[in-house]
């Protein structure tokens, strides 16, 4: 890391998150005057444009890389048109001890006057919140689902190469021979398609003059400068954001600067789930290094410093804030910029180069919280590849992540996607599989799957709050076998899922309709051809994730009630059901029974695995191939991110022995210390899911320091992942850190600012997870064999 | 299958071995040893019979196990579950119905199906990494027909096979074991023969002719030395067996093993007295100063297994 790096590192560290309110007022402006006088695509182009003109740029001291979304690192704009904080939800912002954004007072004074009156009842939210039916309410407010689009845009989008081929001159061109050839009298869509194809043109324009101002400013700031190297770097950043985006980088530099405009244009013209993710960045850049480094117009250093300028610009982009149910679950600063590093070109070659190496070593040296890395590994990946992956595993940042390639390629052919577009595919977020610049895959939320067996276990209602939020299966006093029992449990899954889809397909709608994303469809494969938004079906590929989450905790607990209650006959229902209501309490016994002499998940024992591979067929049954409103359908997801800590708080005790609020277990990994045979036993519990089957599973385990210290011991940790992989494994990740390091972290937040642990597909500073979110990680099974 | 009927007593299978030989490895750790060395790490692997133990701290004193006990050996006594020695027949009731785990046995009869299974179901994991199989004890060459039953039933199934072994044996049932076994991994704790019969409870004249036999025909030993302050770490010891290593014509590799009190729990637990407490943890320096001495003789020293 150089000076230059190390300073700005440092600034972008520090930066504490706030809520710039700009964005909406100038929309709150924009609406006002222009609402209904255009197609609503146009409305959206037409105000991205004048944001472009009119927002506040920045260009921070040794910046190479330039463009902020808010108008500083970290000054976070809202969308008072998708949600529309009220002046409470700004002062608990403002003043909540985790995940905080300053909120200046005479800013919350100023929302309340311009912004709050025009957008309240108008917001995305508040339509969708007045639609939907009261039984989804209910289910909702039980914890049985999330819903991802009730307060931010889909998205989840990830960009293939093509931005590196083409600049928004060459899309207009395209955009232009559309509108040419519209057929108005044989396409009854046609004057919709102009409406929309007229949108992406006045988003090009709209980043083109983004970067113009940007040059406009650089060379301003040159003009003053007294520092003659300094000097010259603005007139160079003057330069190329005088070329890019409007024409296809021819540099390095400028492949960086292109990358980051497109990016700084979907974030900004709408909050899109995850941000948006450059995809596979070191296959991108390969041809502009490799070119350079021959021509000697570039060294390996100053490619690294580009990089680096890169990162920090990502981790400079907090994330939108939440607030409600979403704000209980998503409780983090990180907005998901996942890079995937390695994997497999379009024609099948192998995609490590140089690159890929450096940007590793960026991000160890970096550890920052954004962007984070992922390795993706093919059985014709190099060894050396995953090596050096392994000594950063090491550090304990929790990052890189490791995914299988044959297995991401294998998922998507499945769901019908060309083996070509499948390998230029890969995964964003934590591990959602998608094909990348071609795909909208969007998550619709977290499904909580041990909540759906305890309203199983309570004919239709939750007991926690005593109110029906299911449908009446029986009472399970009456289940004559097992069997029973898991047919009532597929039956209130089944309706589960419906009430989930139901409303996901009718805000689905209403984003296509109300709150297109001309720019982003811009650069999404086949929107421009189709002349449909991103939201209305435009990609290529179309599918929509419900993310399944706790398989552990419901494995698990069928395992206890089918061995205890049916097999053994040791346990009546009503023993076990007043347990349950009472959390144990005065049974600790029988807790410990099923704690400890039930077979579990995790272990490599069919008859827990067996189970566990019955549920996700169920689940697969249940959610896959349900049509969504694009012609196309659902497709199951295993990840929990952190939703499993808030689906467990909503949870009551389980018959696992788990007690009540506790969190559920995260993604596809084992429930928390039931796996007890180590990390082999793990793998192979898990490679008996057939994962081909979902978008993604997420396997955490945890490692101590010192089963990872020697070179050798990494060569074990490889022969660990490609086992794993060649078993059908799509994901793995490491914390290697151990539980005293944890503690004195939570005894001295001050001294561990520094301490990256993994939570979920990502990583996270530990001192800014609330003590849930710790105490999670900490009871994560240690893997301490060998 | 040849096998069929025979048993033996084991007290852990362990997967995920990294440091028991090459690669990732199950180990299967046989029961009962001939040796008592002071710095033992599996003091339960040392009595070949299977005992039981009753941790407190896992004790919720729900009293299942009294009622579960057919012979009426447990009685509760000051939260405290006690067992009568004279009357219990060894049943292992009392461990199957505790739900907390506090009642527990030292180790268990198992059939060689059995520990194949288990051993099984990593193959894959020895297939990808090179690893394979290593049995440890205890003495593994105690129970000699259940170690050669497993090791043939392993060997069917090519699998690489190591034997963790302090070479206390008759030479004959080493070299039958030497057959079916790719690797020994043998300890060399001390030169001195009286030294050796203080700390371990037998000479050493016996191990190092045995080491001396494997060696001269042909068999892959790695040999490690368990680095003890005040037991065997000085100069002249390690010079000692530097000379008997290089001596041996075979053997160019050695690993140092430091010495670390992590075992104390274990001893505390089985009620036994961890005589090794005594020894101070040795300093890196010390280490280093052994491997510099080693590695003038000619050796290659890894630190660590």
């Amino acid at each position: 890391m150089n000076s230059r790096i190390e300073r700005l590192r440092q600034k972008s560290f520090e930066a504490q998150p706030s809520i710039s309110i700009e964005r909406a007022l100038l929309e709150t402006e924009y609406y006002k005057e222009n609402s209904g006088k255009y197609s609503l695509p146009v409305l959206r182009a037409g105000f991205f444009r004048y944001l472009c003109e009119k927002k506040t740029l920045y260009i921070g001291e040794d910046e190479l890389i330039v463009g902020e979304r808010g108008p500083a690192p970290k000054a976070v704009p809202t969308f008072p048109e998708l949600t529309c904080h009220s002046a409470d939800d700004l002062r608990i912002l403002d003043s909540r001890s985790m995940t905080s954004y300053h909120v200046r007072q005479e800013d919350i004074t100023t929302y309340e006057k311009e912004v709050i009156p025009y957008w309240s009842g108008r917001s995305m939210r508040d339509r969708i919140f007045s639609k939907v039916p009261e039984n989804w309410q209910r289910a909702y407010q039980a914890g049985l689902f999330t819903e991802f689009m009730e307060q931010r845009a889909p998205g989840h989008t990830v960009l293939d190469g093509s931005i590196y081929r083409c600049g928004m001159k060459d899309y207009q061109k395209r955009i232009k021979t559309k509108i040419e050839g519209l057929d108005y009298l044989g396409d009854p869509r046609a004057s919709d398609k102009y409406e929309q194809l007229t949108a992406m043109d006045i988003a090009c324009d709209a980043v083109v003059i983004f970067a113009r101002r940007h040059a406009d400013l650089a060379l301003e700031m040159a003009a003053r400068e007294g520092d003659a190297g300094r000097k010259k770097e603005l007139e160079r950043i003057a330069e190329i954001c005088r070329w890019v985006p409007e024409n296809a980088p021819r540099t390095f530099h400028e492949a960086v600067q292109m990358y980051w405009f497109v990016h700084l244009g979907t974030i900004t013209e709408l909050n899109g789930w995850d941000a948006m993710s450059p995809g596979h960045l070191d296959q991108h850049l390969r041809p502009f290094y490799e070119k350079e480094i021959a021509g000697g117009s570039l060294d390996r250093q100053a490619a690294k410093e580009l990089l680096a300028c890169l990162w920090i610009k990502v981790n400079n982009h907090t994330a939108p804030p939440k607030v409600g149910v979403t704000a209980r679950e998503s409780g983090t600063y990180n907005d998901f910029t996942q890079i995937n590093l390695g994997g497999l070109l379009r024609d099948g070659g192998d995609g490590v180069s140089e690159v890929s190496y450096i940007a590793l070593e960026v991000a160890d040296e970096l550890h920052l919280l954004q962007p984070q890395p992922s390795v993706h590994i093919s059985a014709r990946t190099p060894d050396r590849f995953l090596q050096a992956a392994a000594r950063v595993i090491r550090k304990g940042h929790g990052y890189p992540s490791v995914f299988n390639t044959d297995m991401v390629i294998q998922e998507q052919v499945r769901a019908g996607k060309s083996v070509e577009d499948a390998r230029e595919g890969g995964t964003s977020g934590c591990i959602e599989t998608g094909a990348f610049g071609k795909e909208a895959y969007i998550l619709t939320g977290y499904l909580n799957v041990p909540k759906i067996l305890e309203i199983t276990l309570n004919n239709g209602i939750d007991p926690l709050i005593g109110e029906k939020v299911g449908i009446e299966t029986g009472a399970p006093g009456d289940f004559q076998s097992f069997e029973e029992l898991y047919q009532a449990f597929s039956r209130q899954l089944e309706y589960v899922v419906d009430l989930k889809i139901m409303v996901n397909n009718y805000i689905e709608r209403m984003y296509a309709k109300y709150s297109p994303a001309p720019f982003l469809s811009v650069v999404i494969d086949d929107c421009i051809e189709k002349g449909r938004d991103y939201y209305d079906g435009g990609p290529r590929y179309n599918t929509n994730y419900i993310q399944c989450c706790g398989i552990g905790t419901v494995t698990d607990s069928l395992s206890a009630i089918k061995t205890h209650v049916y097999e053994e006959g040791s346990l009546s229902w009503d023993e076990l059901l007043q347990a349950l209501a009472a959390d144990f309490k005065n049974s600790e016994g029988l807790r410990l029974r099923l704690w400890n002499k039930t077979p579990f998940f995790g272990n490599d024992d069919d008859r827990a695995d067996g189970l566990m591979q019955r549920i996700y067929e169920s689940l697969f049954s249940t959610i896959d191939g349900k049509p969504n409103t694009k012609g196309t359908g659902y497709h199951i997801n295993m990840l929990s991110t952190t939703c499993h800590v808030y689906f467990g708080k909503m949870l009551g005790a389980t018959p696992n022995g788990r007690h009540a609020h506790l969190p559920a277990s995260d993604g596809t990994s084992p429930s928390h210390g039931a796996d007890r045979c180590g990390p082999t036993a793990v793998i192979k519990s898990l490679s008996k899911m057939d994962q081909v089957k979902s978008g993604g599973t997420l396997l955490n385990q945890r490692f101590l320091p010192s089963v990872l210290k020697t070179d050798a011991d990494l060569e074990k940790l490889a022969g660990l992942i490609r086992t794993y992989f060649r078993l059908g494994g799509h994901h793995i990740q490491f914390n290697v850190v151990d539980t005293s390091t944890l503690r004195r972290a939570q005894e001295n937040p001050e001294e561990y600012r520094n301490l990256l642990v993994r939570v979920a597909g990502y990583s996270d500073y530990f001192v800014d997870l609330d003590r849930d979110h710790q105490e999670e990680i900490i009871s994560r099974t240690e893997q301490e064999m060998g | 299958m040849e096998a069929d009927g025979i048993k033996g007593t084991i007290f852990a299978i362990k997967k995920y071995a990294i440091h028991d030989g090459p690669a990732i490895r199950t180990t299967v750790f046989l029961k009962g040893c001939p040796l008592r060395c002071w710095w033992c790490h599996n003091p339960e692997g040392i009595d070949g019979a299977v005992s039981l133990v009753w941790n407190a701290d896992r004790c919720v004193g729900c009293g299942e196990c009294l009622q579960a006990c057919p012979e009426g050996a447990l009685q509760l006594q000051e939260n405290s579950v006690v067992r009568n020695e004279n009357v219990c027949s060894g049943c292992l009731g009392c461990v199957s119905a505790c739900p907390a785990l506090a009642h527990e046995a030292t180790g268990w009869r198992a059939g060689v199906d059995e520990v194949m299974t288990e051993i099984k179901k990593d193959i894959p994991f020895y297939d990808e990494s090179g690893g394979g199989v290593t049995f440890s004890g205890g003495e593994p060459l105690q129970q000699p027909r259940f170690l050669l039953a497993l090791l043939k039933e392993c060997g069917r199934l090519g699998l690489h096979r190591a034997v963790d072994t302090s070479c206390f044996a008759e030479i004959e049932t080493l070299q039958e074991v030497a057959e079916q076994c790719e690797l020994f991994l043998v300890d060399l704790k001390h030169m001195d023969s009286d030294k050796h019969r203080l700390y371990t409870g037998v000479g050493n004249r016996k191990i190092l002719e045995n080491i001396a036999a494997l060696a001269a025909s042909g068999s892959a030993v790695r040999v490690r030395i368990p680095l003890i302050k005040g037991f065997n770490s000085d100069e002249v010891n390690i010079r000692r067996s530097g000379e008997f290593l290089t001596g041996l014509g075979t053997i160019d590799a050695v690993d140092l093993l430091p010495y670390h009190s992590a075992a104390s729990a274990k001893y505390r637990k089985l009620g036994m007295e961890y005589k090794a407490l005594q020894f101070a943890p040795i300093e890196n320096s010390e280490v280093e100063a052994c491997k510099t001495i080693l590695q003038h003789m000619g050796l290659e020293v890894h630190l660590g297994g």
